[in-house]
C-alpha cells in the first residue's frame, strides 16, 4: 500500500474529527461560551495569568506536550502490524485524545485555572489527589529513565549526532545570553540559531564520536545514561532563561521544520509500506496486541502528560473559552501527526520487507531506531538528502526532544520531594541539590535496576510507562465526567474512553505482571504492583465519584 | 536613489507592519512559556532585597542601613504586598501602618 493513501486518510480523519466531532464536543458537551471571563482576565498579573493570543498559545501547548514519546510509542508498537498502531493513534487522537486535553482546559478555565492535581481533590476527593501525586511521580519517574535510554542508545547507535546534540546546547546557550542580554533582535537570534543547528548537523557525519564499548568496567551504553543524567541534573538547577527556554524555543522551530521535511518527502518519494498490515509472525516474547497496544502507544493517542499542561500553563493564559478547542483539540491533533509520521517512518521507510523485519527482530526493538533509520531512508529518497545527514537529522529531532523533556522533568521531580521535604520537615530535603540527587539517584536506579548494568534493556518499562501515563488521563477523564454529571450533561463521551483506559491498562499490568515474575525480573515486578494498586484505586475513586455524583445530580432534580 | 522610495510608501509600510507582527509572535513565543517562571524568581530576589532594606526596623541589625534608608521610600508602594507574601497579614512594623 501506498504511504500517501495512507498519510491522506489519516489526516483528513484527523481534520474531519476537528472541524466535525471537537466542533459538536464544544458546543454540545463542554458548551464553551465566547462571553466567559477566562481566568487570564480576571486575574491578570502579567506574570501567570496573561491573554494570549490563541495561535501563539497553540505554538506553547504542542511544543509543550509534543516530546519523543509520540515517536518512540508508535514506532514500538507497529510490531503488530501497521493497521493496529495507524487506527488506534487517529481514532485516539479524535475520539480520546482531542477531548481530554480541550476537556482539561475546560475544567481548569471553569475552576480559576486550578491543575488538574487540585481539581482532582477538588472534585473528586483528597483520597483521589494523594492518588494522584503518586501517579505523577511514577510517570515522571520512568518518563526520566525511559528517555535517558533512549537516548543513550541514539547517541550508541548515531555516532554521527554525537557533535549536533551536544553542540545544540552550546548553541541554546549563546541564544539565551543574547537574547537576555538584548544583544541582537529576537528573528536574527532565531535564524542564527537555526542556522547554526543545521550546519551542525550538517558536519556532524563527518566527525562521528564513537563512545568505547567499555569505558571503566561500564559499557558505553551505561556511559552514555550516567552523562545524560550528570547534564539533567545540571540543567535543572540552572535558571531557566539560560538553558530550558532557548533550547525550547529552537526545538519548536526544528520541530515544525523536521515535520515539514518528513512529509514533504513522503510526499515527493510515495514509498510504499513494506510492513503487513497485521503481522502475523510476530518475534517470540511479543506480548499480545490486546491491551499492550493501548499501552503501548500513550502519546500520539491519549496521554495524561497532556492534562498537566492544559491545566497547569495554558488554561491560565487562555485569552477566550472557545480557544480551549483550538488549543486543545488541535494540540492533540499536531501530536496525532507527529505519531502518523512514526508509524509512516518505521513502516515504508524500508527496502524490503525483510529488512523490516531486520529491524523488528524482537517487542522493544526497532523503535526510535527504526524511526530515524526509515526516515532517513524517505527523506534521502524523497528529497536527495545524504541519507546520513537525514539520519542525523531525525536522531537530533529525537535526542533534543528527550532531553528537554529530561530537563523539565527532573525539575519537576526535585519540586516534588522538596514538597515532600516540607511536607515531613525535613530541612535537608527542601534544599535544591540534595532534593535533585534524591530526583537523580531514583531515576538512576530504575534505568539501571530495569536493564541491567549496562541499562541496554531499560526500554522494558515503556509499556509501564504508557500505563502510569493512561492512569493518569484516567484521573483528568474522572474530573471532567464529574463536572458534566453535575451539570446534567451526557457523560458517555468521556466516560467511555475512561472505561476503555482503565480496562486496558490494568489488563496490560496483569500481563505484564505474570511475564516479568516468568523473567525472574523482580524489581520491575515491584513496580507493577506499584502501578496495579494505583491503577485499582483509580478504578475504585471513579466507581464511587461517579455513583456520589449521580445520586446528587438526581435530588437535586427531585 | 532613495529619494524616490516615499517613507509613507503603503507597500513598505505592509511589508514593516509585518515585519511588526512577526516579530510580535516571535518574541511571545520566546516568553510566554516562562514568563512566569522569570518573574517569579525575579520576584524572590526581590523579596530578599526587601528585608534588606527593612531590616532594622524589624531588629536586624543592617550594617549599610544608612545608604538602604534612603531606598525605603522608594519601595514603600511595594510594601504591602512583600508582607503579605511574606505570610504576614498584616504590616509588621508597630510605626509604620500600611493596612
Amino acid at each position: 500500500m501506498s504511504a500517501i493513501v495512507l498519510l491522506v486518510l489519516g489526516l483528513g480523519a484527523m481534520a474531519a474529527g476537528y472541524f466535525l466531532y471537537s466542533r459538536f464536543i464544544a458546543e454540545k458537551i463542554y458548551r464553551l461560551d465566547p462571553d466567559y471571563k477566562t481566568p487570564a482576565h480576571e486575574f491578570e498579573d502579567g506574570v501567570d495569568y496573561v491573554p494570549t493570543n490563541r495561535f501563539v498559545l497553540w505554538g506553547h501547548h504542542f511544543t509543550s506536550v509534543a516530546g519523543a514519546a509520540p515517536i518512540v510509542g508508535p514506532a514500538i508498537a507497529v510490531i503488530w502490524g501497521w493497521l493496529p498502531a495507524f487506527l488506534w493513534v487517529v481514532l485516539g487522537t479524535i475520539f480520546f485524545a482531542g477531548v481530554h486535553d480541550s476537556g482539561a482546559i475546560w475544567a481548569s478555565v471553569r475552576n480559576k485555572a486550578k491543575s488538574v492535581g487540585a481539581l482532582t481533590g477538588d472534585v473528586v476527593g483528597k483520597r483521589a489527589r494523594s492518588i494522584f501525586m503518586i501517579v505523577i511521580f511514577l510517570v515522571l519517574l520512568m518518563v526520566n529513565a525511559v528517555f535517558a535510554v533512549v537516548i543513550a542508545g541514539l547517541m550508541m547507535n548515531f555516532s554521527s549526532a554525537v557533535v549536533p546534540v551536544w553542540g545544540a546546547i552550546l548553541v541554546a546557550l549563546i541564544i539565551g545570553q543574547l537574547i537576555y542580554r538584548r544583544l541582537l533582535s529576537l528573528p536574527m537570534v532565531s535564524i542564527i540559531g537555526v542556522i547554526s543547528l543545521y550546519a551542525l548537523i550538517g558536519i556532524g557525519p563527518s566527525v562521528p564520536i564513537q563512545m568505547p564499548a567499555e569505558v571503566a568496567g561500564l559499557s558505553g551504553n551505561a556511559v552514555w545514561i550516567l552523562i545524560l543524567f550528570g547534564y539533567a541534573a545540571i540543567a535543572s538547577l540552572l535558571p531557566v532563561w539560560v538553558l530550558l527556554q532557548p533550547r525550547d524555543y529552537i526545538n519548536g522551530l526544528q520541530l515544525f521544520i523536521g515535520l515539514i521535511v518528513l512529509y514533504g518527502a513522503i510526499l515527493l518519494m510515495n514509498p510504499t509500506l513494506v510492513a503487513p498490515a497485521f503481522n502475523d509472525n510476530v518475534p517470540p516474547g511479543t506480548p499480545s496486541l490486546l491491551p499492550l497496544l493501548f499501552v503501548t502507544i500513550a502519546c500520539g493517542a491519549i496521554s495524561g502528560f497532556h492534562g498537566l499542561v492544559s491545566s497547569g500553563t495554558t488554561s491560565k493564559q487562555l485569552n477566550k473559552e472557545t480557544d480551549a478547542r483550538f488549543v486543545g483539540y488541535f494540540g492533540a491533533i499536531g501530536e496525532g501527526m507527529l505519531a502518523l509520521a512514526a508509524i509512516l517512518a518505521a513502516t515504508a521507510g524500508f527496502a524490503t520487507f525483510a529488512d523490516w523485519q531486520a529491524m523488528y527482530t524482537a517487542f522493544g526493538q526497532g523503535g526510535v531506531n527504526a524511526f530515524v533509520e526509515g526516515g532517513a531512508f524517505i527523506i534521502h529518497n524523497g528529497i536527495g538528502l545524504p541519507e546520513a545527514t537525514a539520519a542525523t537529522l531525525l536522531t537530533v529531532m529525537a535526542a533534543l526532544f528527550a532531553g528537554t523533556t529530561m530537563d523539565t522533568g527532573l525539575r519537576l521531580q526535585r519540586y516534588i520531594f522538596q514538597e515532600w521535604g516540607e511536607i515531613y520537615n525535613q530541612q535537608w530535603m527542601k534544599k535544591s541539590a540534595p532534593a535533585t540527587l534524591l530526583a537523580v539517584g531514583s531515576c538512576l536506579l530504575l534505568a539501571f535496576g530495569a536493564g541491567g548494568a549496562d541499562g541496554s534493556g531499560g526500554l522494558i518499562i515503556w509499556p509501564l510507562f504508557g500505563t502510569t501515563n493512561q492512569l493518569l488521563a484516567g484521573l483528568t477523564l474522572l474530573v471532567i465526567t464529574v463536572m458534566l454529571v453535575r451539570l446534567k450533561r451526557p457523560m458517555v463521551y468521556t466516560l467511555v474512553p475512561l472505561c476503555f483506559l482503565l480496562v486496558m491498562t490494568i489488563a496490560a499490568l496483569l500481563i505484564q505482571l505474570r511475564s516479568f515474575f516468568e523473567q525472574g525480573n523482580y524489581f520491575l515486578l515491584v513496580l507493577d504492583i506499584v502501578v496495579l494498586i494505583a491503577a485499582i484505586l483509580v478504578a475504585m475513586e471513579c466507581a464511587s465519584a461517579l455513583k456520589r455524583s449521580r445520586a446528587e445530580a438526581l435530588e437535586s432534580r427531585e | 536613489m532613495s529619494e524616490d522610495r516615499d517613507p509613507r510608501d503603503p507597500r513598505l509600510e505592509r511589508i514593516r507592519a509585518w515585519l511588526g507582527q512577526a516579530r510580535f509572535f516571535a518574541e511571545e513565543v520566546y516568553s510566554a512559556r516562562y514568563r512566569g517562571a522569570i518573574a517569579r524568581s525575579r520576584r524572590d530576589e526581590d523579596d530578599l532585597f526587601m528585608l534588606l532594606v527593612f531590616s532594622e526596623m524589624m531588629g536586624l541589625s543592617n550594617p549599610v542601613a544608612y545608604y538602604t534608608l534612603e531606598l525605603q521610600p522608594l519601595l514603600l508602594e511595594r510594601f504591602h504586598d512583600w508582607h503579605r507574601r511574606m505570610g504576614m497579614e498584616h504590616s509588621p512594623l508597630d510605626h509604620f501602618k500600611c493596612c
